[in-house]
């Protein structure tokens, strides 16, 4: 029994209480939790393995199993292979994580790969965006247009269309007044008006200056169109909203030939239709502010007209319903306008306040505006022409 | 000489404070006239329970010598106060304001009247300018609701003021009116803790703030100008920018949707809503207030967002409250308030 004092305790080797079974106790299963009862037909290490018989000691095991208390789960812990789990747990709090700094340091660089070089000014920038946007501090004027939406979201969204689709080439910018009122009257093409998005980034682009488009009420009554459309700064085409944009010194983007331009069939493309009725040309010179003619070549080619159907056109209230090669034969896919190539040029302003000098009733006069009409329109007629001949090819 | 004022809604939140107000500048005595007897004090005023669809009132303003009426009682939709017994409020309204203005025509002392009338009248539709002047008209006919009730009695004044040149007529178009005090149908509306909207369409408000109501009221009254004016204050507020200062979620539904949705719901407020702002809340309104600077003479004291700020401070936290706090409180944010006291010292 002397023997029996320098065995530690619990180092017997032999799993459960000692009874001679190699398989843990069922207490042991159970203090070792689920995840270790797949092990449990682990066979005990060697150097605890039952040592050889001698009578005196194999009374020792029998005798302990009696004792109450604590001590026969203590002897089964350690040949135990069932807190093995626990340790795991306790090894993946410090090893299994990202430390913070990790963290930190990879949304760092995330941030400057999105933003470039000076990313905490611009990320800051962008969460003061954010803030202002939701609750509400950004100021609108009278028509509805929201600056800071419009720079920030609008034309930014489809400036990849002016520069990677359509690679549209801009001429004649130094025509565009860099302050103060002008009208700039263009041609309409293209079967859903693209051209006057492209024409309002371009115009954005290389002057800074917001065009404000004056739009058909179709585009007011549409859900959503009519929203973002007053938001980026359109209005009725109408003369009272136009007279108050160019009299606030706006710069003025009209469309004159309206629907009777942008859903004519593709056989005529380039062909300029009637320019309305000069109510473009009246208030310019009414408001004293000069014409700037802007011809767009390749709206044309993006969706090509080749049929209409007027019935259903007139069941949903629009002016057309177009037939493209692709629409609506393709479905959505059909919508993907073709990569023409743009060239967009603005001719020399035309200046209308030297009719209405001294004569306060030149915008009454309706066969001096007739002839301004047809003057822009000849100027936009003949740059078309210009530009189709040194224009190399459609998708060039 | 004393002048002789007949305010008629005299029992309304608006026509009492009109009331009190004129009562207190001196040399002046003010009779208000209602169906319903007024709910608070109306001061130096003398209260006549009268309805002026009843011939009795041109007997009023004969016996008192009234010389001038300020007509407050066609009120829009909602309005607290001076409840319409009997009838319709368009019975009310419309006919009991083409009474008054028989009874007008026949007094010979009258010579100034001031009729609130409302931007309501000039619609919305997709075809409006981006501001109405005076002398533009609705691009769509109302057909029924509020709109129409404005647009008639403003025929009656027309046609009264054509028959009585004398008379100096002064119409005031008010833009929907908001404030700390304000009930209507319009403020009920932002109240909502989720608001309903139109899906697709951001309406531009022009408001006026309450103040500048009472004051534009007694301007006209007292050295007012004949002719029909807008009035607003400047600058304009989207709709959802609105909703966004006051922290409400909106809940965007279909323009179509809105009728159901008004019928399904228990509250009679939508109901009030969809009939009578659905137009509004589609396309908004803005009003050119030029003539009102220049010909009438008066400059409201509140922007548009001054006056929206003022009544959303006294609006309870909406659900979106904490984002809509993010918004750094302009500057001078607490100032009109001082110089709307001032001017109300100024005429009182």
């Amino acid at each position: 029994m002397a023997d029996a004092e320098i065995i530690p305790l619990g180092t017997r080797g032999r799993p459960g209480r000692g009874s001679g079974s190699t398989k843990p106790s069922s207490a042991a299963r159970t203090l070792a939790g689920p995840a270790a009862r797949g092990s449990g037909r682990r066979p005990p290490q060697p150097p605890e393995a039952p040592p050889p018989a001698e009578p005196g000691q194999q009374d020792g095991p029998e005798e302990r199993v009696d004792e109450p208390g604590p001590t026969p789960p203590a002897a089964a812990r350690q040949p135990e292979p069932a807190p093995e789990p626990t340790v795991q747990v306790r090894e993946r709090g410090p090893e299994g994580g990202i430390p913070a700094s990790e963290w930190v340091r990879a949304v760092a660089s995330a941030a400057a790969e999105v933003f470039g070089e000076d990313w905490e000014r611009r990320a800051a920038e962008l969460l003061a965006f954010l803030r202002r946007r939701l609750s509400g501090d950004y100021a609108v004027d009278e028509f509805g247009f929201d600056p800071e939406l419009t720079q920030r979201f609008l034309l930014a969204a489809v400036r990849p269309l002016k520069e990677k689709w359509f690679r549209i080439e801009v001429r004649g910018a130094e025509n565009i007044p860099a302050e103060g009122g002008a009208l700039v009257v263009s041609n309409h093409s293209g079967t859903v008006p693209v051209d006057g998005l492209m024409t309002m980034v371009s115009v954005h682009d290389a002057t800074g200056r917001h065009l404000r488009p004056l739009g058909a009420d179709l585009v007011f009554r549409l859900p959503v169109v009519g929203e973002l459309a007053r938001k980026a700064g359109a209005t009725l085409a109408c003369n009272e909203d136009a007279q108050r944009m160019l009299s606030t010194g706006q710069l003025v983007g009209v469309w004159p030939e309206g629907f009777k331009g942008i859903g004519k069939p593709y056989s005529e493309r380039y062909k300029l239709q009637r320019f309305g009725r000069g109510g473009f040309v009246a208030a310019a010179l009414r408001t004293g502010v000069p014409i700037v003619p802007c011809s767009v070549v390749g709206a044309e080619e993006i969706y090509p007209l080749v049929g209409n159907i007027p019935a259903l056109a007139r069941l949903l209230g629009l002016p057309y319903l177009p037939v493209t090669p692709f629409f609506p034969w393709l479905g959505p896919l059909g919508l993907v306008p073709l990569p023409s190539k743009w060239l967009i040029e603005f001719g020399e302003p035309i200046r209308t306040d030297v009719f209405s000098e001294g004569d306060d009733g030149a915008a009454d006069d309706p066969m001096l505006v007739f002839n301004v009409t047809d003057q822009v329109r000849e100027t936009i007629q003949q740059t078309l022409y210009s530009l189709l001949v040194q224009r190399r090819s459609v998708f060039g | 000489m004393t002048r002789v004022v007949l305010v008629t809604g005299v029992s309304g939140d608006l026509g009492g404070q009109v009331a009190r107000r004129l009562a207190a500048d001196p040399g002046t005595r003010v009779v208000g006239v209602d169906v319903v007897p007024p709910r608070g004090d109306l001061g130096e005023v003398s209260f006549l329970r009268a309805d002026i669809r009843n011939p009795v009132i041109a007997k009023v303003i004969a016996g008192e010598g009234v010389d001038t009426v300020v007509h407050l009682s066609v009120r829009p939709p909602g309005e607290r106060g001076g409840a319409r017994p009997g009838g319709s409020s368009k019975e009310h309204d419309v006919i009991g304001s083409m009474q008054l203005l028989a009874a007008c025509q026949k007094a010979p002392g009258l010579e100034r009247l001031v009729v609130r009338s409302s931007a309501a009248g000039y619609g919305a539709s997709s075809r409006d300018p981006a501001m109405f002047t005076e002398d533009q008209g609705p691009k769509r006919l109302p057909r029924a609701g509020y709109a129409k009730d404005v647009l008639e009695v403003e025929g009656y004044v027309r046609g009264f003021a054509r028959r009585r040149p004398d008379v100096a007529v002064t119409m005031l178009r008010t833009a929907e009116v908001v404030g700390p005090e304000v009930s209507s149908t319009f403020t009920d509306y932002l109240r909502l803790p989720v608001v309903p909207t139109v899906w697709g369409y951001d309406a531009r408000l022009q408001l006026l703030h309450e103040r500048d109501l009472l004051a534009v009221l007694h301007h006209a009254t007292v050295d007012g100008v004949h002719g029909t004016f807008n009035v607003a204050g400047d600058g304009v507020l989207m709709l959802s920018q609105a909703l966004r200062r006051l922290g409400r979620a909106p809940l965007p539904v279909p323009v179509a949707a809105l009728g159901p949705l008004a019928a399904a719901s228990r509250r009679p407020l939508l109901r009030r809503v969809q009939r009578e702002l659905t137009g509004y809340l589609v396309f908004g309104r803005g009003l050119d207030t030029t003539r009102m600077r220049e010909v009438l003479g008066f400059v409201p004291a509140y922007t548009t967002e001054q006056a929206f700020d003022d009544f959303a401070a006294g609006v309870r936290p909406g659900p979106l409250d904490p984002v809509a706090a993010l918004r750094t409180p302009a500057p001078g944010l607490a100032g009109p308030a001082v110089p709307a006291v001032a001017t109300g010292a100024d005429h009182g």
